[in-house]
């Protein structure tokens, strides 16, 4: 085979004309039936030439008015509907608005209640950043990682089908306990899948992570300040990619988080930038392995308590409850999930508010995207990590 | 701090304007009335002891006669919290929008138009957001009718008839 | 294929054409990725290594235009319903529609007090099979794709008699 030839072509300045030549602004709809939006979102793309001059989301597109049916259930018959809001991280929707309810009714739950659920809603919440981080991989143009990661997810989607009788949609925390106690040997196969995931994440960072096109393309990448963040009401891993150490089961603990040992991870500029691209890309893989942490923790806790009955403290009726208002707020697995509850007494809510995190992260695009480049905006939707279950609720 | 420091801090800034505390079950709520809403706002934010730099959250509430708009706030740096509540009648809902000081509540206040129907007077980009654009009535209102069809598309549930087997 | 349709009566020709056909569109089908909502979790899962739909043949096309069929996931909003049925309208001839999950099928938890949610894709497009669940599990999504393979099956160029 011979050698291939130095090419030696030189290159001159570009003719002035190409140089003056301005692009035509062009209107272009991205979505809602688009493989990157991460759901059914529209985003009307004014470009100049391959660069984004505005950018601004239209959602709507899946509002299921989980308001009104809120209004037409009684208490307990919402979990279900709160699962479906941000539906790959159902557990945490249903502990948000859950405890919501027990704060304002003035109900208890044991210890062990609390230790389940706090070991639901870590697991769910390394599955949800798998499928973050596995299609955030996809929309950048890895195949790979999106399979490897959704084999890993299957895993802990057994864990939760033997658990709840469900793979996604669990309905398994209700107001004031439990639908069902631990399966035996449930918590031996929790063990077996800490054992199994240990490498996994390392090996994401070897595939994915630290790979050079991903870092080009990741870094430096929309920028998202720590001030304009808390104005515009963006909160959970897109805050803490952006440098602000603020975690509300540290801020505000409930259901025991203030008993685990976890770090909060928080972008530090790995990639070029504090707050870009990367930073909330990698702030979601280094909160995976913190949950792993609490996830052991949580089952040392359990394999050491007697049993107990998970549905003693579930009300015998729902339809006399106190009267008032709270506004209760966890963090979600997309950042603070809040529930403003209004009882005026009666066994359905009068009101029943979801502050979604998506919401907020969503409505800082219009903002940031000015300057990029069309592909930047797909990497841009991509590390805001929403969900438009919550987003339109 | 604790809300009745803060609403004593806010009264004795803002003498006269008409803000009340409500003692509720579990939290206690700032009634402002809307003339006050905004110097409310500012001053919240920007007192040195206050520092709510956070809108959690701004929803609409549909009560009879009136409405309310409820504002969720949080400071970062002292993490206290504070619920303001700002009541209007059906016949005038309107109410100033705190947009220019929390950019946070651009798309709740028009999510709270959207579902609710309070005008946030000053919103700088004023549509709906949740319903299409041409949707009519407001959803969240307790006595909104459910239209039985959208450009041709029924939304009623059609149920089988009585008597099927 | 448009040329041959209707234009012979059934005969031994057309029955092998048709098997042939039916065959290779079977086991050939693209669908167009049209996730909604929690069903299209359950659609990417199906998709993904450990149920794998590739290796029956069926291969995720983001455009209508190079799709054979479409999959409904999840619910289907009244601001939705009419970019829904321009994409239908996209998609070329022969096309088929899964109707995924409850909401798909017929409203699903949202039936009753859902004022924005159309109770049912069949209200707007044509729908050939409708998988129950909420989420379906990827296996009973599988199973919808044999059981259209089985419709494509009884399907005929030939000239309808009636």
């Amino acid at each position: 085979m011979t050698e291939p030839r130095e090419l030696n072509i030189p290159l001159g300045p570009l003719p002035s004309d190409v140089e003056d030549v301005h692009g035509e602004r062009m209107i272009l709809q991205m979505g809602p039936q688009h493989p990157a939006t991460h759901g059914v979102l529209r985003i009307e793309l004014e470009t100049d030439g391959e660069m984004a001059v505005r950018a601004v989301p239209h959602i709507g597109y899946l509002h299921r008015c989980f308001e009104k049916v809120a209004e037409n259930m009684q208490w307990p018959q919402i979990v279900p509907y709160t699962d479906r809001l941000d539906y790959l991280g159902s557990m945490n929707n249903a502990l948000g608005y859950v405890l919501a309810c027990e704060k304002l009714f003035g109900i208890e739950v044991s210890e062990r209640v609390r230790a389940i659920r706090v070991l639901a809603a870590e697991l769910n919440r390394v599955a949800s950043h798998l499928v973050a981080v596995g299609t955030y991989g996809l929309d950048i143009g890895a195949w790979t990682p999106f399979l490897f990661l959704f084999q890993q997810r299957e895993h802990i989607l057994d864990l939760f089908d033997e658990l709840s009788g469900s793979r996604l949609l669990y309905n398994y925390i209700w107001i004031g306990g439990l639908s069902h106690d631990l399966p035996d040997g449930w918590l031996k196969k929790v063990r077996d899948f800490l054992v199994y995931m240990q490498p996994k994440i390392p090996e994401l960072n070897t595939l994915l992570t630290y790979n050079k096109i991903f870092l080009e393309r990741t870094g430096k990448v929309a920028v998202l300040p720590a001030e304009t963040a808390i104005q515009w009401g963006v909160t959970g891993p897109n805050l803490r990619g952006s440098g602000v150490k603020w975690d509300l089961r540290k801020i505000e603990p409930y259901s025991g988080y203030e008993t685990y040992d976890f770090e909060i991870p928080t972008g530090t500029g790995e990639a070029g930038r504090v707050g870009d691209c990367f930073d909330r890309y990698v702030v979601r893989v280094r909160e995976m392995e913190q949950s792993l942490r609490i996830v052991e923790q949580a089952v040392q806790r359990l394999e050491r308590m007697p049993a107990d009955d998970v549905r003693a403290a579930i009300p015998k009726t729902f339809s006399k409850v106190p009267v008032g208002e709270i506004y209760f707020r966890t963090e979600a697995t997309k950042g603070e999930l809040g529930f403003y509850a209004v009882s005026d007494g009666k066994s359905k809510p009068y009101r029943l508010k979801c502050r979604a995190p998506s919401f907020c992260s969503l409505s800082v695009l219009s903002k940031m995207s000015p300057g990029l480049l069309i592909a930047d905006v797909v990497a841009l939707v991509g590390s805001l990590d929403i969900v438009l279950g919550e987003v339109d609720r | 701090m604790t809300v009745s420091e803060i609403f004593a801090k806010l009264s004795a800034a803002l003498p006269g304007r008409g803000l009340t505390l409500e003692e509720g079950a579990v939290e206690a709520v700032i009634r402002v009335p809307r003339e006050a809403l905004i110097e409310t706002a500012r001053r919240l934010r920007d007192e040195s002891e206050l520092n709510f730099d956070a809108l959690m959250c701004l929803s609409g509430v549909d009560r009879a006669a009136e409405l309310e708009a409820v504002y969720h706030l949080c400071s970062m740096k002292y993490r206290h919290r504070v619920t303001l509540r700002c009541v209007v009648s059906k016949d005038d809902p309107v109410i100033p929008s705190v947009c220019s000081i929390w950019p946070a509540a651009d798309w709740h206040e028009r999510e709270a138009w959207d579902l609710i129907g309070i005008r946030f007077a000053g919103h700088p980009d004023f549509r709906r957001i949740l319903c299409p654009d041409d949707w009519e009535g407001h959803p969240l209102r307790k006595d909104y009718a459910v239209p039985t069809s959208y450009h041709g598309i029924p939304l009623t549930a059609q149920l089988p008839p009585e008597n099927t087997p | 294929m448009g040329v041959l349709e209707g234009r012979y009566g059934p005969n031994v020709v057309i029955t092998s054409i048709d098997k042939v056909f039916n065959w290779s569109r079977s086991r050939s089908m693209w669908p167009l990725s049209f996730g909604l909502a929690c069903c299209a979790i359950e659609m990417m899962a199906t998709a993904a290594s450990r149920f794998d739909l590739d290796r029956f043949g069926i291969f995720m096309r983001p455009t209508p235009r190079q799709s054979d069929c479409m999959i409904v996931a999840g619910t289907v909003t009244a601001k939705m319903a009419e970019r829904l049925k321009r994409l239908y309208e996209q998609m070329a001839e022969p096309r088929y529609v899964i109707a995924m999950g409850s909401c798909a099928n017929s409203g699903g938890p949202y039936w009753e007090y859902g004022y924005h949610v159309v109770k049912g894709v069949d209200l707007v497009i044509p729908v050939d099979v409708y998988v129950p669940g909420c989420p379906p599990r990827p296996e009973a999504l599988i199973d919808a794709f044999l059981k259209l393979r089985e419709k494509i099956e009884r399907e005929s160029i030939a000239r309808k008699t009636t």
